[in-house]
């Protein structure tokens, strides 16, 4: 009987063989796919296991923070002081749903996991410490995005203000906004703040500042006059245009409707002050649009890359439309969109003489000794037109706000340059028209350190161009208002 | 028998017995439960857990009866066996008190029953209990030849065993599977002993049938196919093993009779045809049920592609979850009491409990407890090899046959290498009938490789064979 035994024992092995392969294949082959895959809920455990870091503002305020939690899965969730108010910086991490924007863009450091934490993880490993999260330092002007939120008040609408010196974004508001704490965690309460918040119809969780695009209206004029000086098509701003009225579009028999009066030849200072359609449809049509799409570009348009970290939408201006497309467009219709944050660049870059700065909100990555891991270095990234050019124009805005359609922005004793707009979208504009306002402020040596882009949406604006004036200026310059007191103090 | 020179079996001279260096073992498989069971408590709690010195000391206790009864009631017994199986059971005990400290089966356990109870002091006294058990086994069955004379009762217990969970108002109904019946509180899984006292059927059975079934057979495309009526006994257990599978759905009992029964046929009558037979048998069966039971249904496409059906099929979350158990311990584990294997909810003690191993000791720990594993059924073939007598050699091949298919349909269950089957690890797993079964298994193989190695009887002195004086015509 012992042949039959030794191969049933040889068998046996072959058994214990099998499983020795298998675990092998299991743990060591398909470790790293099986540990990370989306139903193994260990990865968000691990996230959710220590405290996490904080995302703190200018000032040294976190607005965020971590709270001890009595459910088994996850030890600690996420918590937001005045979520509503920041969301539009911070995005939300929550146990169920994911995590989004700065929350995570920069979880490896929040979480403590990031390979540029080692050094601390491998000290608290001797030290007994536990893992702590590492914090982001923003660049955020907490009055400046207060002033926002408040004045926006329960209208839909977004701001976005940048410091046009270095591109550090002070203010990223969006209303009506969604407080990230409410379905921070995994319960039943949470589902339910999630499941109303996706489906609610004004769309709560967008990111209307970085994340929607609007047709720019006339504040997209101000483009359209730098794209002017840029190429020689004006020289004098205060010399008459060619302009006949009414101005029929290039090719079409369609008059260019004006909404203010005094615009046949009308010289590019006072086109801008009253905001006559005819005067820069035909100065964007003199330009040309390649020299339209060049100039647009180097103000940020059409480059769907904006980091700052958190991604911008592009912002579009159409690089093959037809000729009248191009006229349409010069004024900041047709296919023209620019989100808010497109819109601030453009003031910033002409604030700033010129040089446009790439925008960002991260200012500093600390490890949680408060050490700093990387810091931000403004950069510049493009000229969209000459000192010279820029300084015209902003002889323009600061124009149009002390004579012009933008006087509501009037700060007293300070320089303010500004432009309003009103944008009508919808088809045979049918919808109500979004209101617009970019303006800057000056310090008196003449830098600017506030640049600011309000829309207002689904407003009962009139169609008159006053209108972003009436409803969008008042905010930004509360806003800059905000930023001009709190740099002096 | 085969002629086969072996040392290790018949000869007058005296053998070590090897007894000092089981104790030597047995000082391990004492201390590495109590370093782990230091590390658990450490790792949760942060302090070493309350009663570890008590714990240490029982289960130290409990390895030393084993011992001393071995030492005293079966002097040559094999030395390796006691040591891991001791081992195996004190490292199962941490892994039940590691997930009694898992608050999310706290929880479950909470939202399903109302109440949780800790699983691990109740598996230390079945330990106890099944100590106890293996020293009245070898106390009591002093030559396992014995048990020779029980061939036809214990198929009748056998079946009596297999059929009770079955029996209305006996059996219990757990999670679809029909393998537990309750007495007076108690869960009781018969088929764990089902299972060796079935081997005694087979091996009293086959030894008595051996030459009929091997030798009158007929020669057909170069195998030796038996005669038809020589086919009733691997028929009858067939059919009972598919009945078990149909009515208790338990896919890993059946599996184990069947294949136990094959491994005994074919080691009796070394005859080949036999697998190739059984194989057929079994795949046939396997395709009929599986196509059909919608229970095992589950299990096979579970098994084809966990994560396909993860959200829709609770089959498949179980074994998805093991998976990832499995994936995300990684090489080296992360370490007791520092894992998630309890995301698996049902069954993480008992059935899944190789998860935890899986995550919290890694791929060098899975090794180790498969090596472990390995051993035991290496020792019990190098018993049924040493073994001096047919019924033990049947026997003793068996229950290691037995012993490594369960550990091959468990461990390939959980980790995705063959469809799931309700099973329990040996030794590791919580329950009680598992424990007490297997430490009678082991206590079988002990006292026979404890016949096979003890020293054969000097040979009576022919009373006449000097007086015997040779004639010689002169």
């Amino acid at each position: 009987m012992n042949k039959p035994l030794r191969r049933i024992s040889l068998f046996c092995g072959l058994l214990v063989l099998a499983l020795l392969v298998r675990t092998n294949w299991l743990q060591y082959v398909q470790a790293e796919e099986l540990s990370t895959r989306k139903e193994n809920r260990r990865v968000q455990i691990a996230q959710y296991a220590t405290q996490r870091g904080n995302i703190i503002v200018k000032g040294g305020a976190p607005i965020t923070g971590s709270a001890t939690t009595d459910g088994s899965d996850y030890k600690y969730k996420r918590t937001y002081t005045d979520g509503p108010l920041w969301a539009p910086v911070t995005g939300y991490a929550s146990q169920a749903f994911g995590s989004t924007q700065l929350e995570s863009l920069e979880d490896g450091i929040l979480t403590g996991n990031d390979d540029r934490l080692f050094f601390d993880r491998t000290v608290g490993m001797f030290t007994g410490e536990k893992k702590q999260g590492g914090n982001v330092v923003t660049t955020l002007n907490p009055a400046a995005q207060k002033a926002a939120f408040e004045k926006l008040g329960d209208k839909v609408g977004a701001v976005a203000a940048i410091d046009p010196r270095t591109g550090a974004i002070l203010a990223l508001v969006s209303t009506p906004s969604y407080d990230p704490s409410s379905f921070a965690g995994n319960s039943k309460n949470d589902e339910k703040a999630w499941v109303s918040l996706k489906d609610s119809q004004d769309k709560k969780l967008v990111n209307r500042a970085l994340r929607e695009t609007y047709p720019p209206g006339s504040t997209f004029k101000v483009v359209t006059a730098a794209a002017a000086l840029e190429n020689s098509v004006v020289t004098d701003i205060n010399a008459p245009t060619d302009t006949p009225e009414p101005y029929i579009l290039p090719g079409t028999k369609t008059p260019m409707v004006n909404h203010a009066s005094g615009c046949e030849k009308a010289s590019l200072n006072k086109a801008l002050e009253v905001s006559c359609n005819s005067v820069f449809a035909n100065v964007g049509d003199k330009v040309g649009r390649d020299n339209m799409v060049k100039t647009a570009e180097k103000f940020g348009f059409n480059d769907d890359k904006i980091d700052t970290p958190v991604r911008a939408f592009s912002s579009v201006y159409d690089k093959t439309m037809s000729r009248d497309g191009n006229a349409q467009s010069s004024i900041g219709q047709f296919n023209t969109a620019a989100t808010p944050l497109q819109m601030a660049m453009v003031t910033s870059a002409i604030a700033n003489d010129g040089k446009l700065m790439k925008p960002y909100m991260v200012d500093q990555l600390t490890a949680p000794n408060l050490d700093v891991i990387e810091k931000h270095e403004p950069q510049e990234m493009s000229r969209p037109l000459s000192a010279a050019n820029a300084q015209k124009l902003q002889q323009m805005m600061v124009n149009v706000v002390e004579k012009g359609t933008g006087d509501k922005a009037k700060i007293k004793d300070v320089t303010v340059g500004g432009k309003t707009g009103t944008a009508q979208h919808g088809e045979k504009n049918a919808k109500r028209p979004y209101a617009w306002f970019i303006s800057y402020a000056e310090n008196p040596d003449g830098s600017s350190p506030v640049a600011v882009a309000v829309v207002v949406e689904d407003s009962d604006a009139s169609r008159e161009d006053i209108s972003g004036g009436g409803l969008a200026a008042p905010v930004a310059k509360a806003v800059m208002e905000a930023v001009l007191k709190s740099n002096k103090g | 028998m085969s002629v086969v020179t072996n040392t290790t079996t018949i000869g007058a001279i005296e053998l070590p017995s090897r007894r000092n260096t089981e104790l030597l073992l047995l000082g391990f498989a004492v201390v590495i439960p109590i370093f782990a069971y230091a590390n658990v408590g450490l790792a949760i709690h942060g302090e070493l857990p309350p009663g570890m010195f008590l714990y240490g000391l029982g289960l130290g206790a409990l390895a030393g009866v084993a011992h001393l009864v071995v030492r005293r009631y079966a002097k040559y017994a094999d030395p390796l066996l006691l040591p891991i199986a001791t081992l195996l059971n004190g490292l199962g005990l941490v892994l039940i008190w590691r997930l009694d400290q898992s608050e999310r089966l706290q929880n479950l356990a909470k939202r399903q029953f109302g109440l949780f109870t800790e699983s691990a002091p109740r598996q230390m006294l079945y330990t106890a209990l099944a100590i106890a058990l293996f020293s009245v086994v070898l106390l009591v069955l002093k030559d396992h030849r014995v048990l020779q004379r029980f061939t036809y009762i214990s198929m009748a217990a056998a079946l009596v065993l297999l059929i009770l969970p079955v029996v209305p108002g006996l059996g219990a109904d757990v999670f679809g599977a029909k393998i537990w019946i309750s007495v007076g509180g108690f869960s009781i899984q018969p088929g764990e002993f089902a299972k060796i006292v079935i081997a005694i059927f087979f091996a009293g059975y086959l030894m008595v049938k051996r030459d009929a079934l091997a030798l009158a057979s007929r020669r057909f495309m170069g195998l030796y196919l038996p005669r038809g009526r020589d086919l009733g006994p691997i028929l009858m257990i067939w059919a009972m093993s598919l009945l078990v599978l149909v009515f208790e759905n338990d896919l890993g009992t059946s599996l184990l009779f069947f294949g136990m029964f094959v491994i005994m046929l074919y080691v009796a009558t070394e005859r080949t045809s036999w697998i190739v037979i059984g194989l057929l048998m079994s795949i046939g069966g396997a395709v009929v049920v599986g196509a059909t039971a919608s229970h095992v249904k589950a299990r096979v496409t579970a098994w084809l592609d966990p994560f396909d059906c993860y959200s829709t099929s609770g089959a498949c979350e179980q074994v998805g979850q093991s998976i990832m158990s499995f994936g995300s311990g990684g090489v080296l584990g992360a370490g007791w009491g520092q894992g998630n294997s309890d995301l698996i909810g049902f069954a993480a003690n008992s059935d899944f409990i190789f998860s935890t191993v899986g995550e919290e000791l890694g791929l060098a720990g899975v090794m180790a407890f498969l090596l472990l594993y390995g051993l035991i059924i290496e020792r019990g073939v190098r018993t049924a090899l040493a073994a001096r007598d047919p019924f033990g050699k049947l026997f003793a091949i068996g229950l290691s046959g037995a012993f490594a298919l369960q550990i091959f349909v468990v461990a390939g269950g959980v980790m995705g290498l063959i469809p799931l089957t309700g099973m329990t690890m040996p030794f590791l797993a919580s329950g009680g009938s598992s424990v007490l079964a297997n430490w009678v298994l082991i206590a079988i193989l002990i006292r026979i490789s404890d016949t096979a190695r003890r020293p054969a009887p000097a040979p009576a002195p022919s009373p006449d064979s000097e007086m015997t004086q040779v004639v010689r015509p002169s």
